[in-house]
Parts: C-alpha cells; structure tokens; sequence
C-alpha cells in the first residue's frame, strides 16, 4: 500500500470514527445516564437520513442551515418522544425496555415504508462541497469528507466542553454515576433526562444528516448502525464519553482497514475487536470496575 | 421462578403442574388429523419455535443470564443440519446429532469467553459473536453465502421420513414435549436451584462454595444444544438455511417471545411465543385487518407497546395483576 492510499484510508477512518462518535455519544448519554437501553436509536440516525433526503429540494444549497433545521426539528421530537413513551420506561427493568424500543423499531420502519417507500436514495452534496482535491499528487480526496470530519469534530469538542466545562454537564455526569444524589441534591431529574434524551435524539439525527451525502439513504439502516454504536458503547465502557471517542476512532480504524485488507471478512473485523477487548477488559476501555 | 415466593394455592398447581402442559400436548396431537394444510403448518412453527424460546428461557428466566445471540445457535444447528446430509438425505439421527454437536461446541466456545462479562455487557458480547457468527456464514462460501443452501432432500430414518408433513407435525411436538420436560427436570434438579440462586445473588453463591462460572456455562451449553434443536428441526422442515437465521433481530425476536410471556416460567415461553407469532400472523391477514394488513409491521410495533406498557410482567402476569386489582377494589369497599 502506497502513502497516499494509507493518508487516505486514515482520513477515512477518522471520519467515519467522528461519525460513529456523534452516534454512540447520544447512545452513551441516554444508555449511560439515563440507564435506557434504546434500541430505537439507529432509527433517529435513518430518520436524520431521511430527514436530509426531504430537505435537500428546498435547503440543499444552503447545507449548514439545513443541518441546524434538522437538528431543531430532532430537538423536538425527541422532547415528544420523551414525553409520550420514554418516561415511563426509566422505571422498569432493562428487558422491558428492550422490548418496548424494539417494538419502537418496527414502527419507526413502516412509517418510513408508508412516508416515502422502500427505494434508495442519493443526496447530493452542496454545489460549494461537490469538488475534491489532490492528496500528494496521487490520490483525489472529496471535500465533502472533509467538511463531514470538520462537523463532526466541532460538535465532538462542543460535546467535550459541555459535559466537562458546564452545569448542565455537571449534572449529567453526577447523573451517570450517582442518580440518586442527583435526585437528593434538588435537581430536577425529570428535566435533566427530557434535554439529555432531546439531545441524544439530535445527535443521532444529525449524524444521519452528514451521512446521507457519503453512504445512500436506504431501509434499515438504521439497524445495521444501531449495532455498531453499541459495540461502541461496550467497548468503550458504558457511560463513558472519552470512551466513546476512543472507541469510535479505533472503529473506525478496524473497520476501515479491514475493508483494504481483509475484503472477504471484513464484516467481522469490528465484532472480534470487541468480543477481544471485552475478554480482555469486561468492563469496556474506560469503565469502571464493579 | 417466579412462584417461588409460593403461596399455599402455588403448591397444589406445583404439584399438579404437568397436567395443563401434558393435555395441551395431547389435545395438539388429536387434533392434527382435522387441521388444515394451513393451520398445521402453522401449529409447527409455533412449537419449533417454543422449542427455541424455552431453550433461551433457561438462560433468561433460569438463570438470569439475557443473551441477545440467540439466534446463532439456532442458525448453527440448522446449518450443521443441512452441511452433514449428503444430496441424497441423511439420516436424522446422525443429522440431528450433527446440529447438537455443532451448537454445544460453539455454545462452549462463545460462553466460555462471554460468562466473564454481566449485565448489560454480557448482552452485547453474546450479541458481537452472534454477529461473528452470522458474518462467518454471510460472507464466506462456507454457507452458500447470504442466499444460504438447500437442504435437497429431508432427514429420515426408516419409516420417520420428515419429507411428511405429518411425520414433521408429529416430530416437532414430540421434541417440544421432551424439551419441556427436561426443562421442569432442570428447574426442579439441585442444579436448577443452584442455578436460581445465581440469578439472585451470584456472589452469595460463590461465597456457599458453588463453581458458578461453570454452571452458568452449562446452563448456556445445555441451552445452545436446545436451540440448536430447534434449529435442525427448522431446516428439517423449510429444506433451506440462510444467514436471517443467525440475524439479531431473530434473537431480538425469540428475546420479545420469553418477555412477552413472562420471564421465569417454562409456560411463559410456550404463551409468548404462541402470542407473538399469532400476533404476527392475525395483523398481516388481509382477511381480518383489511389493508392495514399491509402495514403489519406498524401494527405489530403499536401492540408492543402497549402489551408492555400494560403487562409489566408478560401474559403469565396477567392473573396476577387481576388479583391485586381485585384486592385494592375490595379493600376501597370496605375502607
């Protein structure tokens, strides 16, 4: 493999890990602290998909603003969505909750089915992303990657400095370790999760948006990511956002590299990380030791 | 189980618990001769289908193990089923053998690395290799692939020939009868208690001297082989394998069917899977539900939901429930 390949297989990597970051950190929010097991998530990421596939006729020039259109609208379904189904689920045990998002699921893919059909989509990207550049001399590279990377590493050190530098993080931490302190302290707890869930939903939205463009908007998809972002979870350690981050960008790297050099079983190579780490650390990279 | 907390009433039913579960079994093996095509037909899967509920019901509600990785062995029974008979058949005592082997083996392998791990972990390990697993047979050509292998023609041995479909009927609820009895034995054996006890206090457990790492792993053993069961009996029957079988959202599926039920009771698996295929079927005939029938899928997620926003307890609950409302009215009253 020459350098170029290698440059351009990293970037990959690294943009596709960021992705996965966005995902699995609004996972780590609402699995970690809220102690939801939402299977449902990898159908706010389709719906962010598909949320760019509506939206790209009328705001498709003007991409930023159609991704902060999307991410207020996720804002709000997740706020409902919260409301009329989530909270009644912190109550009850994890395989209830499995069951219910499961069934969430189910409906999230018909109404797909019955709202726009089951063909595959493209969306293409702003005319100003569209063009790509020369990588050494060798390799062209699209600016559209790169713009996705830049994205995703801004929302990720927003991410960074809201739960470490904020109250609102403050809280969320206090929340994953300890949430009956959190309760004890006045906070209002109810509150906290809607905006934490309204967040999660938000960030898995806009992953689903920046995707579009790069992979095709197509039916379940968002199940066969929904599994990747719990590997990521796991191995990351639950609850953990550096974790997360970690772990996103190491799979990405696996499953990147995978893809070059193992084409035959590359669908595995991210699951033997994991079932290996997990031997090794049952408790994910940075969770912590029960 | 869930009526250990027994009340005197529990004792009696205790005792004469088979009795329900047995003249279900005969009432099904009556009644096959007036059923239709149709209806016989579905009557199998359902009890193939038990079979793999049950199986997961020892590691669930037996043992407090939730594994979403189900599925795997079901799909390597199967597959072992299909890759063991030559074009001609084979015989389904060696067949079936083959399945058993083939799902005890990697049952041994998966939870020998998987019992290190709890909780919320263990369920994504048992998830990663079931996907491992599925992409073995997805992406090689071991398994013909993703469009999967014919099984040519069906396992037989002498005149049990399961290219019958009465002698499939009849197998099926054989297997179901015997799985469901080794299943009491088990929840009645000094190793099902042991097993009981780790679902509740594993710590205290190990602290009374039990070995619990290898009676979770022969729980899991054991229950690989019984889905493993279930999975020869199912490639016996359809004459084909693919990799959906191995597929999550299959133990996703078997998962709901113990949930739904009602976690803890060998009956709760049989209801809920018998709920949930019904379920299935009734909101996907256009003759009950018109077009919406075309819109199964929403249907069936919408009665989700419900169920478990209504039966935190699964199906078995319900009784239950019933009770303590009728207690809490007649307390109003005379309060």
């Amino acid at each position: 493999m020459d350098l170029a390949t290698f440059l351009v297989q990293c970037l990959n990597s690294v943009q596709y890990g960021l992705l996965l970051f966005l995902l699995s950190s609004g996972l780590t929010l609402i699995f970690g602290i809220m102690g939801v097991i939402n299977l449902a998530h990898g159908s706010f990421y389709m719906i962010g998909a598909y949320m760019a596939f509506a939206l790209a006729p009328y705001l498709g020039q003007h991409f930023i603003t159609m991704l902060l259109v999307g991410v207020v609208l996720a804002v709000v379904l997740g706020y409902l969505l919260e409301w009329a189904f989530f909270s009644f689920l912190y109550e009850r045990d994890h395989l209830q909750q499995v069951l219910m998002t499961f069934g969430l699921i189910l409906v999230f893919e018909e109404l797909r089915a019955i709202l726009v059909g089951n063909d595959v989509h493209g969306v293409q990207p702003p005319e100003w992303l569209a063009g790509s550049f020369s990588l050494l001399g060798m390799m062209s590279y699209p600016w559209y990657r790169v713009f996705a990377t830049v994205v995703c590493l801004i929302v990720a050190a927003a991410m960074y400095w809201m739960v470490n530098r904020t109250r609102l993080g403050m809280m969320v931490r206090a929340g994953a370790s300890n949430r009956d302190m959190v309760r004890g302290l006045g906070i209002d707890i109810k509150r906290l999760y809607r905006i934490v869930f309204a967040m999660g939903v938000a960030l898995a939205a806009l992953a689903g948006m920046i995707a579009a463009p790069m992979a095709s908007v197509y039916p379940n998809m968002g199940s066969s990511v929904l599994i990747i972002c719990f590997v990521v979870v796991v191995i990351g350690g639950i609850g953990s956002i550096t974790g997360a981050l970690v772990a996103s960008l190491l799979v990405g790297f696996v499953d990147t590299f995978g893809k070059v050099f193992f084409q035959e079983l590359s669908g595995m190579s991210v699951y033997l990380l994991m079932a290996i780490i997990l031997v090794w650390r049952p408790e994910g990279l940075m969770g912590k030791r029960s | 189980m869930i009526t250990s907390k027994s009340m005197p009433a529990d004792a009696r039913t205790r005792s004469f618990g088979w009795i329900i579960p047995l003249a279900c079994a005969v009432v099904l093996a009556l009644l096959a001769p007036m059923w239709s095509s149709y209806l016989s037909d579905l009557v199998v899967k359902i009890m193939i289908l038990s079979i793999f509920a049950l199986s997961l019901q020892l590691l669930v509600g037996g043992t407090g193990l939730v594994s979403l990785g189900h599925a795997a062995f079901l799909g390597i029974g199967a597959y072992a089923t299909v890759l063991a008979s030559s074009p001609e058949g084979g015989n389904f005592l060696v067949l079936l053998l083959a399945a058993l082997v083939a799902s005890g083996l990697s049952a041994a392998f998966i939870g020998a690395f998987s019992m290190r791990t709890k909780g919320i972990y263990f369920i994504m390990v048992t998830l990663a290799f079931a996907q491992l697993a599925y992409f073995v047979f997805h992406d090689t050509s071991v398994g013909g692939g993703s469009d999967g292998i014919y099984l040519m023609v069906r396992p037989a041995i002498g005149a049990l020939d399961m290219e019958s479909s009465r002698t499939q009927y009849y197998v099926v609820l054989g297997a179901l009868v015997l799985v469901y009895a080794l299943l009491a034995m088990i929840g009645r054996s000094r190793f099902g208690a042991a097993l009981a006890g780790i679902r509740v206090n594993e710590q205290r457990m190990r602290a009374a001297g039990f070995a619990t790492y290898w009676y979770k792993l022969a729980a899991f053993v054991i229950a690989g082989m019984l889905a493993g069961t279930a999975g020869f009996l199912l490639a016996a029957r359809d004459g084909v394998v693919n990799p959906e079988l191995l597929a999550w959202h299959h133990s996703g599926e078997v998962l709901l069917m113990v949930i739904l039920g009602g976690i803890g009771s060998l009956r709760g698996a049989v209801i809920g899977t018998v709920t949930f295929v019904l379920l299935k079927e009734l909101l996907s005939t256009h003759a009950l539900v018109g077009n919406l029938a075309d819109h199964w899928q929403l249907t069936l997620g919408i009665s989700i939901i419900v169920l478990v926003a209504l039966l935190p307890k699964g199906v078995m609950g319900i009784g239950e429930q019933l009770a303590r409302k009728k207690k809490q009215a007649g307390g109003a009253a005379h309060g």
